[in-house]
């Protein structure tokens, strides 16, 4: 079932500048909330990081605090090189890694 | 921008007394982080440091977007961009947001490559009350950006 | 301009209160063209929403429902029960086969005897068709397969039918829009009808329409059925909130959705 969703252009120009935008469904649990009934607090459980891999190369990547917002959007830019995957990376607190690759199409 | 044109540099107890501004308070008792004392100017200074160092802060070359009011803490869109021509030689290295009365002032780090571009961002944040939101960029060439805009958060104290 | 409503003395007393809006954002925006959100005088809680809230919803990338979207569109093309189908089995493409069915919805169910909303059909379809388990209200299944399938009618008008058969449950639906409960003694229309526009607590009023259901809410940091939503709504004027597919909701739902006949379906808006 979709977790993870990414959007990139159709196809792109070499040196062009593409939107890449991602989106996973997560809590992003702040570990300050207190459970309303037994008044314990929950653990802490958000995504840390994400990173974003092209043309065999880590070309962006963030460190996530509590403050990000639950089911986290991040918009950013790429420069178009070569045909090929784009790898994404969301690593959670417990290690728990959700993967996702898309194609990036390069004419000219 | 005349920002760019005369660069001004901060020194840290500026950006204690710049963290210290702080907009008007919302009295509310929301979800978001309850019980949590909000971080102090202190503390933005420390987390500051704690990315950059000691390296002066010169004000320009950060757009930072968000909006004048924020109906609701828990997603509040946040987008900013960097004047920089993103090349080998010439790049954003990283950009680190806080959140000065957040309970926890760090929001998040993005970091970049001449591979992107542009240095440009949007994400969304939580935010627990009224506030300074601060940028800081780090550049390629070693050189540190600041620029810090104020939030409206208006929370949603009813309607379950 | 301001309405004054009966009782509104009591209510203040609570810390609930309502304000003009003149001066507010709210001034401003009603000078605005609401396009496709506004016919006539109704208007959708998109446009009472702020720019940035706004936002979210115009993009279907950017509106984080769509990851539930997502996980119902899975379902409805997953294999599960006894009978070895889904429920792309036997109405195939959803852009066609749904095309409509969640602006007309909730309907009267002749072998209920009753009205049925969208959710209870969905479950219904599966308990009898797929012979598979009926999904939980409130769940991420039921909610992303309601939102897909509700999806498929985006921007069609509401088209509910409150004659014949339906007729006595909406009255009864009417009949709890305008019943004050709750021990701040309020109903639904003095908050909806007679207020819109207006502040309470931190949040602008809008007429309370159905057709955006089920939505994200910032406040929910998910999205949530209309249900919820009533439930909400009851609790806030400390009555006490019936349960997740009540009668007593179905038949409200029905009332609500007529309210805004005519309305387009947006399935699933973002509110704040
Ligand atoms: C065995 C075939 C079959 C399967 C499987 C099936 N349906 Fe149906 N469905 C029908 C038929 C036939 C009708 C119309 C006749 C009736 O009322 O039963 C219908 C009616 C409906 C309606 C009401 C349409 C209206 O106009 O009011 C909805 C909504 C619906 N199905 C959704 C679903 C969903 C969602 C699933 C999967 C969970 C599903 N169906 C699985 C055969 C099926
Ligand atoms: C004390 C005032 C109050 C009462 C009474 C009240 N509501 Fe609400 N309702 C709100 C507020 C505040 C909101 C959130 C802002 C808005 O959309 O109006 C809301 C939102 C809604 C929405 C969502 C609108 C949208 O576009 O997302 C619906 C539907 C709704 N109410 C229905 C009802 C129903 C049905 C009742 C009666 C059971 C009711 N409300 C009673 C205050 C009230």
């Amino acid at each position: 079932m979709a977790k993870a969703r990414v959007k990139v252009p159709k196809s792109v120009k070499k040196g062009e500048v593409f939107q890449v935008k991602t989106l996973i469904s997560h809590k992003m649990e702040t570990g300050l909330r207190k459970n309303k009934k037994t008044g314990k607090k929950i653990p802490r459980k958000i995504i840390n990081n994400f990173v974003c891999t092209y043309d065999g190369k880590e070309v962006f990547s963030s460190d996530w605090h509590p403050a990000v917002s639950a089911n986290p959007y991040l918009a950013f830019y790429v420069k178009a090189t070569k045909s090929g995957p784009m790898n994404f990376k969301w690593t959670d607190d417990d290690g728990k890694v959700t993967d996702k690759s898309v194609n990036i199409s390069v004419s000219g | 921008m005349a920002d760019k044109l005369k660069p001004h540099t901060y020194k840290r107890r500026e950006v204690l007394a710049l963290a210290g501004t702080g907009v008007v308070v919302v009295v509310a008792g929301i979800g978001l982080f309850p019980g949590a004392a909000s971080a102090d100017a202190a503390a933005v200074a420390k987390a500051i440091k704690k990315r950059i160092g000691d390296k002066p802060m010169k004000s320009g070359r950060i757009t930072l977007e968000l909006p004048e009011i924020a109906e609701n803490g828990n997603t509040v869109p946040i987008g900013f961009e960097i004047d920089s021509p993103m090349t080998d030689n010439d790049y954003v290295k990283a950009v680190h947001i806080f959140a000065e009365k957040n309970p926890n002032p760090d929001v998040a780090t993005f970091r970049f490559t001449p591979g992107n571009g542009k240095a440009k961002v949007s994400t969304r944040m939580r935010l627990i009350k009224s506030q300074n939101i601060i940028a800081v960029a780090e550049m390629s060439d070693g050189s540190v950006y600041m620029t810090k805009k104020a939030v409206k958060v208006t929370i949603g104290g009813c309607g379950g | 301009m301001r309405k004054s409503i009966q009782g509104i003395g009591a209510l203040a007393a609570l810390a609930v209160a309502f304000s003009a809006f003149a001066g507010t954002a709210f001034a401003g925006k009603d000078k605005m063209n609401f396009g496709k959100y506004q016919v006539g005088e109704l208007r959708t809680g998109y446009t009472f929403s702020t720019p940035e809230t706004r936002a979210i919803q115009d993009d279907d990338f950017e509106n984080p429902a769509f990851l539930w979207v997502d996980v119902g569109e899975a379902l409805w093309n997953k294999k599960e029960g006894k009978a070895g189908k889904s429920c792309a089995s036997c109405h195939k493409n959803a852009s066609a086969s749904m095309r409509g069915v969640g602006a007309r919805y909730p309907v009267f169910n002749k072998k209920l005897g009753k009205l049925q909303n969208l959710e209870q059909r969905i479950n219904q379809e599966r308990v009898e068709k797929m012979q598979a388990k009926p999904l939980k209200y409130e769940s991420k299944e039921l909610l992303g397969l309601t939102m897909f399938v509700r999806n498929q009618s985006k921007d069609m008008p509401i088209n509910v039918s409150i004659d014949g058969p339906a007729a006595p449950f909406f009255e009864k639906g009417k009949k709890f829009y305008f019943q004050r409960r709750g021990q701040l003694d309020m109903a639904c229309a003095n908050c909806h009808v007679d207020n819109p526009g207006g502040m309470i607590r931190a949040n602008l009023l809008s007429q309370g329409q159905s057709n955006g259901f089920p939505l994200y809410r910032l406040k929910w940091q998910k999205p949530g059925s209309l249900h919820r939503r009533f439930r909400g709504c009851n609790k806030q004027v400390r009555a006490k909130p019936y349960s997740y597919g009540a009668d007593e909701y179905v038949n409200l739902e029905l009332y609500v959705a007529w309210r805004g006949q005519g309305l387009p379906v947006e399935t699933p808006a973002v509110r704040m």
